[in-house]
């Protein structure tokens, strides 16, 4: 077929939002398509939130454009409500509540029942019939997640927008929170998501950096940190701090971060191969008195490219 | 003071605590050393917030002993209260005030001289960059800053301990590497840290860490020697290993 490509599930447009003196989005513009699982990460205060409550149709912006399965999300916002799916941030449950009485309320809400979504909310809330008569409040952090995300799935939605679902929960429900939305993209659902968790992107099928109501870059996440650049290598070192501080002062040094139990340390010179400023660095090492030091290229992550883009947005605005 | 105390600021033995017939903190032991930054990790439900709230002298426990700073924390919670310092993502400054008012404030409520709180004041906002913001509402200084002030406003007292309640839930990567610098020069400084985090990666900057799962420590030790005994590339599988998140 030759005709137009189908529409995609969500396209933003210079979007704009303030709130007094505050900038929260600065003209914001992606596409999400059809059946993706689309994440936008970024710290506190990047403008996550704003964004997703301007999808979700509760928010105005403030110049701009947002369609969302088509329409628009200020002019035909009421024809959108009821196909879209929307987890806040904070806790959207009540916690006075019961976990089924959470469900049946969400339910009710959008003319529907428990009874009649059981069968399709089921590979979730499989997991949390076992403590159904349970207070919300008393659940754990990621217990409450799984719940919310039922809530946000029990009218049938054609989209979810999940705004940081797995931020202050603890690596073994991220990673069973992250298994569930792959089953849910596999089931054809498109999924608009955000985290803080740089590790996280890699579980999107694209992502979009943000930072201070701007995105860094929006590409799949081993096509972002493919972007890096510039030679980077992995400091093996038992005494990190003090390799951190000596690195600090190689001249040719353009960055230097703890990064989980290595140093990511990055070269000024963008065409120099990796081999040898590897050897460089550990030549620069052993010179200071570090004995027990190993070099080696490493590839770039998401994370990386975060902290490069993000120095050079704030290096543009300082100048 | 005991020897003990002075070589280890924080020294856990057998230390219990029960809600009615749960156990949410089951006969932990473990030692801090001075200096040291240890890592205090588990699951959400784990039983870690009860653990801190014992040894921050809030909580009494059902059993064992602990002592923090050298004082007793059943007996001497007040004590331990006055030479530990706490900070915690979701609570530390009030942003209605400025940040110079913040800092009187805490030097008030721990008894500094006014002399004492002037030259911290001066020191303190001379080290972090933040002498231009002095006069600002906290609500409105970027929220890195923000981490970055209530983590010295936590030490303003020079506590010989310091706990730090996931301390860079939310913040950049680059401030998160920036705060963990601070952590890295109070420890250099002969504080003891004690930091819980859910970010893996930070795990790997500790001296040590320990992993409580439904209420005991299920492993303890430098990160390199718990990937090594228990054969994991990393923390975070290590953590996933052995952490089942409780309901």
């Amino acid at each position: 077929m030759t005709g137009t490509p189908p529409s995609p599930a969500v396209a933003v447009e210079n979007v704009e939002k303030r709130f007094g003196a505050t900038v929260a989005l600065a003209g914001i513009s992606f596409e999400a398509a059809a059946g993706e699982l689309f994440g936008f990460v970024g710290p506190d205060g990047a403008g996550k939130t704003t964004l997703f409550r301007i999808l979700a149709t509760l928010l105005v912006p403030d110049a701009g454009r947002a369609r969302v399965l088509g329409r628009d999300v200020v002019a035909q916002m009421w024809a959108l409500r009821p196909r879209i799916g929307y987890m806040p941030g904070r806790f959207s449950l009540y916690p006075d509540l019961s976990v089924v009485e959470n469900l049946r309320f969400f339910a009710s809400v959008f003319g529907t029942t428990v009874e009649r979504e059981r069968a399709r909310i089921a590979p979730i809330y499989s997991q949390l019939e076992a403590f159904e008569d349970r207070r919300a409040a008393a659940l754990s952090g990621g217990m409450k997640q799984k719940l919310a995300l039922c809530c946000a799935l029990v009218h049938r939605p054609e989209i979810l927008f999940l705004d940081e679902p797995t931020t202050g929960v603890d690596a073994v429900s991220r990673r069973e929170f992250w298994d569930l939305l792959g089953d849910l993209k596999g089931s054809g659902m498109t999924i608009v998501v955000s985290t803080p968790y740089m590790d996280e992107a890699n579980r999107c099928d694209r992502v979009a950096l943000m930072q201070r109501g701007r995105l860094l870059a929006t590409d799949a996440p081993q096509r972002i940190a493919a972007s890096y650049g510039r030679p980077l290598v992995a400091v093996h070192t038992a005494n990190r701090y003090r390799a951190l501080l000596a690195l600090r002062e190689l001249p040719r040094a353009q960055s230097v971060y703890p990064f989980g139990d290595v140093l990511h340390y990055t070269d000024a010179r963008a065409d120099a191969p990796a081999d040898a400023v590897a050897a460089d660095v550990r030549t620069f090492l052993e010179a200071r008195g570090f004995k027990d030091v190993r070099v080696e290229p490493t590839p770039p992550t998401v994370e990386d490219v975060f902290m490069a883009r993000m120095g050079e947005a704030e290096g543009a605005e300082a100048a | 003071m005991s020897g003990a105390a002075a070589d280890a600021p924080i020294d856990a033995h057998d230390l219990t605590r029960r809600f009615g017939s749960f156990t949410a903190v089951d006969r932990v032991t473990f030692e801090v050393k001075r200096g040291e930054v240890f890592g205090f990790l588990g699951a959400n439900g784990a039983g870690k917030t009860t653990a801190i709230r014992m040894l921050t002298g809030l909580l009494s426990p059902s059993g064992g002993r602990a002592t923090v700073a050298g004082h007793d924390v059943a007996r001497d919670a007040e004590g331990v209260k006055r030479d530990i310092g706490y900070m915690s993502q979701r609570f530390s400054l009030y942003e209605d005030l400025t940040v110079r008012e913040n800092i009187r404030l805490y030097g008030g409520i721990y008894d500094l001289s006014d002399r004492d709180i002037r030259d911290r004041t001066s020191r303190m906002l001379g080290r972090l960059g933040l002498e231009h913001a002095a006069d600002a509402l906290v609500r409105a200084i970027p929220l890195g800053w923000r981490q970055k002030l209530a983590f010295s406003v936590a030490l303003l007292h020079e506590p010989r301990v310091v706990f730090l309640d996931e301390p860079t839930s939310g913040v950049d990567p680059i401030t998160r590497r920036q705060f963990w610098e601070l952590i890295y020069e109070a420890a250099a400084a002969g504080t003891t840290v004690l930091v819980t985090t859910h970010y893996m990666d930070e795990a790997e900057y500790c001296d040590r860490i320990s992993i409580m799962v439904a209420g005991r420590i299920a492993a303890l030790g430098a990160p390199a020697e718990l990937k090594q005994r228990f054969q994991t590339p990393s923390i975070d599988d290590l953590f996933v290993r052995l952490a089942r998140p409780t309901p």
